[in-house]
């Protein structure tokens, strides 16, 4: 039966989706008015880190919806972006345009990311060992790569390894004129971290549009039915935790270039940042990428709080309270919020079903 | 002899002694790759330094066992009743701070004011266990998570608590702390000649038998045990899941705790804490202690003696120029590869059905069988306890 353009849009616009969409144009409108220049700073900041936060968690809902529990992914960023970084830092001198070099090092930071989760998906997938030890051995290793090659091939003996950051570009014309957005998003911005959103949504469409993703996620609901069914788990599975290593190699590189100019194998514990904003947006998406933007935002606020201290002086309450603030507890504040959303949002919590468990064709 | 050679115990070891094995190896690929003219001399002084000085070296060993022992009881006990306690490095950081704030501010009688130190310890790692307990079992927030968040929240607090009570300010480091605060050496330095060994090691072994104790031969532990095993059975069979699920991170905190006043009152080690922004390393050595010792009590001991004896080749390994990260990348290969035990243990099954008819037993098929069988429960048996 075909339907018509009038009667898709009957369909699709029920009473629910009209509020829903009016809420969100309403608050669209309310922040493009009220955002001042200051507050367009820290979001940008904020974008720096809920973009690669949203990245891994992206790759941690591929792999898990696949069946395979994955905590290997801070050594997994741990591991792109020393790879990726280390690209960076040979290159940048050659004389090569710099966004060409800033790309190479975000899909080779991808590819050294997708090698290093081979590991995870063999031990989880071909060896039916346990994920949750695999995965802390991974990370366990990843640190310890990170640093050990990095103080073999450092001059100083130290992990430190540098990079001249001058990636950051200025506008993009035309999109940078959109309301609101086009200050976030076209100003002032770094081309991969554009890619990053991209690529969020693409991967999005993909887990939930496509074949493949139907796949998946049958794969880590009830993989014996999917077998039963004619789909191959173990190579599901193999290919999911592969992209969960893409997109948790890039996530490294792009949290560490816009934020920092050194890696010192160190990426603040953003894997398992991502593990947790992946269970309270319930290994959904759209909550997946609100949490990550709530991460963000306090995550970037220990830095950030300096651009919008003019503004928040007109409300000297929260003015005054945020000054008593010390520094530490300011920077503390993402794990203390995420332990709070985790409490109040974990008790209807429903992970995929076959998460954690090898897959046994003998097994019903 | 056919016992022996066919036991599940048996294979266990063998699986371990081959993760060990292709971790070291692993690790001597790595350090010919970065370095092919010192990688040999290197691995050998991993392989010999626990033992090249006879009683220094094996003092040392026991020197630097003792904390992995009690982390890796840590997080072993924790496993055993079915929780990940990820979270051993942030309930050490706390315990140690208690510790030392014990240790420095506290005016005791010198006999027992370390005992009080070490106990304040426990508490400070009971304290910061008590929240993702708490969350665990009434909020249903998965422990790993949230005791991965409390390490971090853990970072800045104990900076926080330092700076604000023990600090000082010129060597930006916690003040020493009191010498009745000091663990006793009891001569353990004296006999072994090696001169920071000291009665932690005794705790380490007293730990490991009160947890073997309490988990092995009590009801206590066997209902431990079981809400590990199957929350919902235990449930069923009249066990209070919720109150044993904080008990058991509670010990397991306790323990982590114990790590750290142990760690930052022994004496003359030169360890003080820190108020940078790092996360203590010792909880994530724990887990790797506890993974190779297969959460078993003894196991973990075992465990924690033998990366202790490859800790002990610190110092050759600096002049060999290679940095103590090496031996992370082998522990943690080590551990990557004992996931694979499931694996390992039908090899070394094999093997041992080989051995068997070396020996010329006529039941060797029949044995099979029955091991084949044992060895499925034993699978799964490893699968749900770690």
């Amino acid at each position: 039966m075909k339907l018509t353009f009038k009667e898709k849009m009957k369909n699709y616009l029920t009473t629910k989706r009209i509020i829903k969409i009016s809420v969100i144009l309403v608050a669209y409108i309310l922040l493009a008015i009220f955002t001042t220049n200051n507050m367009y700073s820290l979001l940008r900041l904020t974008l720096f880190s809920a973009v690669p936060l949203a990245l891994v968690a992206m790759g941690g809902l591929y792999s898990e919806r696949s069946g395979v529990v994955n905590i290997a992914l801070e050594g997994i960023m741990m591991f792109g972006a020393f790879i990726g970084i280390l690209v960076l830092h040979n290159l940048q001198d050659k004389g090569i345009d710099g966004q060409h070099i800033l790309f190479l090092a975000l899909i080779i930071g991808g590819i050294a990311g997708m090698l290093f989760s081979v590991l995870h998906a063999f031990a989880s997938i071909t060896m039916k060992s346990n994920q949750t030890i695999s995965g802390t051995a991974l990370n366990m290793l990843a640190l310890a790569l990170a640093f050990f090659v990095g103080r073999a091939l450092s001059a100083a003996g130290t992990e430190e390894i540098t990079f001249r950051d001058s990636y950051r570009i200025s506008e993009i014309p035309v999109l940078k004129h959109i309301p609101f957005l086009g200050d976030i998003l076209f100003e002032r911005i770094y081309l991969i971290t554009l890619f990053g959103i991209v690529l969020f949504i693409i991967m999005a469409l993909i887990a939930y549009k496509t074949k493949f993703g139907l796949r998946m996620r049958a794969c880590g609901e009830n993989p014996q039915a999917a077998d039963a069914a004619g789909i191959n788990v173990k190579r599901i599975r193999y290919i999911a935790v592969i992209i969960s290593g893409l997109l948790a190699g890039i996530g490294g590189v792009l949290l560490i270039i816009p934020t920092t100019t050194s890696f010192k194998a160190n990426v603040y514990g953003f894997g398992f940042l991502a593990l947790a904003v992946l269970i309270s947006g319930q290994w959904k998406p759209v909550r997946v990428l609100i949490f990550a933007l709530f991460f963000g935002l306090l995550r970037s606020l220990a830095n950030g709080i300096a651009f919008i201290e003019a503004d928040l002086q007109n409300i000297p309450f929260l003015y005054n309270m945020i000054r008593a603030l010390p520094k530490d507890v300011i920077e503390m504040l993402p794990y203390v919020v995420t332990l709070i959303v985790l409490g109040l949002t974990s008790v209807k919590s429903r992970a995929p079903k076959a998460a954690g468990e090898p897959y046994d064709q003998g097994k019903r | 002899m056919k016992k022996i050679f066919n036991s599940n115990a048996f294979e266990k070891m063998l699986a371990t002694l081959i993760a060990i094995v292709a971790g070291l190896l692993f690790g001597l690929v790595i350090m010919l790759l970065i370095n092919p003219s010192m990688a040999l001399g290197g691995f050998g002084a991993i392989l010999s330094a626990g033992f090249l000085n006879g009683g220094e070296s094996l003092g040392e060993v026991l020197f630097k066992a003792t904390p992995l022992i009690i982390t890796g009881l840590a997080v072993a006990f924790a496993f055993k009743t079915g929780l990940f306690n990820i979270g051993v490095s942030g309930q050490l950081m706390i315990g140690a701070f208690f510790a030392v704030y014990v240790g420095v501010r506290w005016n005791l009688p010198p006999s027992i004011h370390w005992l009080v130190a070490i106990l304040a310890g426990i508490v400070g790692g009971m304290v910061w266990a008590l929240i993702p307990a708490l969350l665990k079992a009434f909020r249903n927030v998965h422990e790993v998570v949230a005791t991965i968040m409390m390490n971090y929240i853990a970072m800045y607090t104990s900076k926080m608590l330092i700076e604000a009570t023990i600090y000082d300010t010129v060597r930006q480091e916690a003040r020493p702390v009191l010498s009745g605060a000091v663990l006793p050496t009891l001569g353990l330095d004296k006999l072994f000649g090696f001169n920071q060994l000291n009665s932690g090691i005794i705790i380490a072994i007293l730990a490991t038998i009160v947890i073997y104790i309490l988990l092995e031969k009590t009801t206590f532990g066997f209902q431990l045990k079981a809400v590990g095993f199957n929350r919902n059975a235990a449930r069923y069979a009249g066990v209070n899941d919720k109150s044993n699920i904080v008990y058991s991170l509670l010990i397991s905190g306790a323990l982590a705790g114990l790590a750290g006043a142990v760690l930052y009152l022994a004496p003359g080690s030169g360890l003080k804490l820190e108020t940078t922004h790092q996360i203590s390393n010792y909880g994530f050595q724990g887990i790797a202690v506890a993974l190779l010792g297969m959460s078993h009590p003894i196991g973990t001991m075992g465990a924690g003696l033998f990366f202790g004896y490859i800790e002990a080749a610190n110092q050759e390994l600096q002049a060999w120029d290679f940095k103590r990260e090496i031996i992370d990348i082998i522990s943690s290969s080590i551990i990557y590869f004992s996931a694979f035990t499931l694996f390992f243990q039908r090899y070394s099954h094999k093997f041992m059905v080989w051995l068997g008819k070396l020996f010329g037993k006529k039941e060797v098929e029949v044995a099979t069988e029955t091991v084949n069988d044992e060895k499925e429960n034993g699978g799964n048996d490893n699968e749900t306890n770690v």
